[in-house]
């Protein structure tokens, strides 16, 4: 049987390695002059740019209003069946309300399809990406966990008008 | 048959049919919104604009009458033109807020827009504003911004109804409906207009908000509120039902039921009420058991009376299957002849429309299928009133209420050794009782209901009992029921355990004989066919969706 022919002969110099090694610690050596690009999470947060698809939240208008109006639109697109919304009635103008919005974090795969479909700009991906829980029944997140005040969440609401 | 050519078909049409009429009996549906099959015709949506070779003008088909010869297309250029201006023109003042809308998934409008229209609008002017959230009646809710002026919530009450109660006031865009003066819609058909209604303006408020409709899944059914039958489907999510609506039968109920009906005949399914699991009476308080005990229990109970101590109630509720089963264990294993069900006549709440005096639906079918006393048997009366003077000490009642009856009915019934009861919830009767089997609803249960008409027709399970199973047992289901788990809050689901009275009256035949075996109530109705000529030539195919009419009736005239 033929000798295999590996695609590149190593040349003497490279087959004694040394050469090789100190040209090694002559890169790492330059890394250590250039900016860091890793972090001591957690003691250091990441603080992701706009574009970035963090746990759907709802937004709270500065009145304290809810904003959506629980047409149940996201809950219907959304591919993991993650959402689930029941409407009730209010007296404000926009009639309904959701008496119930429970996002299911085990089962969202942060998509996005919600925050695209909702034609109230009322739940929007934040930039929140610690979710932990020990067990099922903590990864339902209801209404009290999903409000957020709409001025945190400005940043991806320009991103989404500009993008959309 | 004269025939005209629709879109390059050849289609058949009696005499004074119109072109939409027609095209309709072909399965061919021409769009609009103010036409509809049972009411008269109206013609001003003009959506149903179609293009005629060799007349000047588009016509609408709704008011056109076909003729021999006629060339129509319904697809041309100038008829799609036509149809894309004329949603312009609906949507202008529409406030096109679809996300707060009810009808939203099943609207006429939101279709068309879709399907016909180049979802543009020219109309940069603040739209029209009127009032929302008006309470036309007890029942249903009205937008006047959502109105597209169809005018079948009209004529449906001055027509089908007999009740005119509303009208349009102003004119152009500021046009509306109201009651007249003085009035409400309080017809007792008023919620069908807010299934005819093609858009959001007219609204159930028992309903309002409680489902999207594609989050439900919708089984085809009766309605059990009276002699009548209507046809209807029942609309469940995560096993509970949340609306009936009607489901078109020209030989019952066209398009149309009552409100009643469609309000008061489902609640209970769904309630707190609702009895779970067998309950026998120990000292005096109930406790919940296994069924082979129960059924042990009560047959045991049952075999220490003679015959004529026992009497047995069926129930026109219950469907023929199960009256059957009732029938047959009362006179072959227990070998009783006090055998009988009481009527629910209330006496003048009848109309020529669809209402009958008869509440139950079945109340020809418990007959039929032997719920009668034998030749020397009691009857109801008399047998309750034998209950009364302690000739009967043993009393089997199936899905009646007799306290909610009649409440004088308490201390008679007091007077009884032993009572076994058969419901679905509890009740003045069930307090009672000895012994209480859990009752399937006609909501969790496949069989047979017999109507005034003698028109047999066929009820479906729509909700689950804990024994059940959507996806093997073949129910209707919906997207969550789908792909929902035990670990979703709205996968998990309340189930009860209850059982239909076949299966229940056979348990209990077979803890001694084990001659009852039936796996289905489609094998009970078989025997039942087999055993009742009334019934002859029928199975569960032949009676489909839309009933058929037992032999006997077939040439009676009712309306
Ligand atoms: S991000 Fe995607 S998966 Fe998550 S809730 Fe929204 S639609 Fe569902
Ligand atoms: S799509 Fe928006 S408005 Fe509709 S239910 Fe979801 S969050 Fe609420
Ligand atoms: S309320 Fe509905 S049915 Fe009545 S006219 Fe308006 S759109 Fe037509
Ligand atoms: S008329 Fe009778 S069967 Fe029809 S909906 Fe009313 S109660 Fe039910």
């Amino acid at each position: 049987m033929a000798e295999k022919k590996r695609l590149k002969d190593l040349s003497f110099w490279q087959k004694i390695y040394i050469p090789e090694i100190i040209n090694g610690l002559g890169i790492t050596l330059s890394n250590m002059f250039k900016p860091s690009f890793t972090m001591e999470y957690p003691e250091v947060k990441f603080e992701p740019p706009a574009s970035y698809r963090g746990r759907p939240v709802l937004a709270l208008e500065e009145n304290g209003e809810e904003r959506c109006v629980a047409c149940g639109l996201c809950s219907r697109v959304c591919p993991a069946l993650a959402i689930e919304v029941q409407a009730g009635e209010t007296d404000r103008e926009k009639e309904r309300y959701p008496e119930k919005f429970e996002i299911n974090m085990l089962r969202c795969i942060f998509c996005g399809f919600c925050e695209e479909v909702c034609p109230e700009e009322a739940i929007i991906m934040s930039k929140d990406y610690e979710l932990a829980f020990t067990n099922r029944e903590d990864a339902i997140y209801g209404k009290e966990k999903l409000f957020v005040p709409v001025s945190q969440l400005q940043d991806r609401i320009q991103f989404l008008r500009e993008r959309k | 048959m004269s025939s005209f050519i629709l879109d390059g078909k050849q289609i058949e049409f009696k005499q004074g049919q119109t072109i939409i009429q027609a095209a309709a009996d072909h399965g061919i549906d021409i769009p609009h919104f103010c036409w509809h099959p049972s009411l008269s015709i109206s013609g001003n949506c003009r959506v149903c604009l179609v293009e005629v070779e060799r007349m000047p003008k588009l016509v609408i088909a709704c008011s056109t009458l076909a003729a021999e010869g006629m060339v129509v297309h319904t697809n041309s250029e100038k008829t799609l033109a036509a149809r894309n201006a004329v949603m312009e023109f609906i949507l202008i003042n529409h406030p096109l807020d679809c996300p707060i809308c009810d009808e939203a998934g099943e609207c006429k409008l939101q279709d068309y827009a879709y399907q016909h229209s180049v979802g543009e609008s020219r109309f940069t002017e603040e739209k029209m504003h009127k009032d929302k959230r008006v309470e036309l009646g007890p029942h249903v809710m009205f937008d006047g911004e959502r109105c597209i002026s169809c005018s079948r919530c009209i004529r449906f009450c001055d027509e089908i109804a007999g009740e005119p109660q509303l009208t349009f006031v102003q004119r152009g865009d500021r046009v509306t409906i109201v009651t007249y003066p003085g009035k409400e819609l309080d017809n007792p058909y008023s919620l069908n207009v807010t299934d005819i209604c093609p858009v959001g303006a007219l609204t159930n408020r028992d309903f309002r908000f409680k489902a999207r409709v594609w989050d439900m899944s919708s089984t085809k059914s009766v309605c059990s509120g009276c002699a009548r039958g209507c046809n209807t489907d029942i609309w469940v999510r995560s096993n509970e039902i949340l609306r009936l609506t009607p489901r078109h039968n020209e030989e019952v109920n066209s398009y149309w039921m009552c409100d009643e009906g469609r309000l008061n005949t489902f609640k209970h399914v769904n309630s707190e009420s609702r009895v779970s699991g067998p309950q026998i009476k120990r000292d005096g308080k109930l406790n919940k058991s296994n069924w082979d005990e129960a059924y042990a229990a009560a047959f045991g109970e049952l075999k220490s009376y003679t015959k004529d101590e026992i009497a047995f109630i069926g129930s026109a509720a219950s469907t023929c299957e199960d009256n059957y089963i009732l029938a047959k264990f009362a006179k072959t294993v227990i070998g009783a002849k006090h055998i009988d069900f009481p009527r629910h006549i209330k006496a003048g709440d009848q109309d020529n429309i669809l209402i009958r005096e008869d509440k139950t639906p079945n109340a020809l079918g418990a007959e039929l299928a032997g719920i009668r006393p034998a030749a020397d048997g009691l009857t109801f009366h008399a047998i309750m009133k034998a209950v009364d003077e302690g000739r009967i000490k043993a009393l089997y009642v199936v899905e009646e209420d007799l306290v909610g009856l009649n409440p004088a009915y308490k201390e008679t019934l007091r007077k009884l050794e032993l009572l076994i009861v058969h419901a679905s919830n509890y009740n003045e009767t069930t307090e009672l009782a000895n012994i209480i089997f859990p009752a399937a609803t006609y909501a969790e249960k496949n069989g047979t209901w017999v109507n005034f008409q003698g028109r047999i027709q066929r009820i479906r399970p729509a909700v689950t009992t804990i024994e059940g199973d959507r996806s093997l047992d073949n129910l209707a289901m919906s997207r969550l029921d789908k792909f929902g788990t035990e670990f979703d809050r709205w996968g998990n689901v309340k189930k009860m355990d209850a059982r239909p009275v076949w299966k229940i009256i056979s348990g209990l035949a077979n803890t001694q004989s084990g001659k009852f075996r039936y796996s289905t109530s489609e094998d009970v109705f078989n025997e039942l066919v087999k055993s009742v000529p009334d019934f002859s030539g029928l199975d569960y195919d032949v009676i489909g969706e839309k009933g058929a009419a037992l032999k006997k009736f077939v040439n009676t005239k009712t309306v």
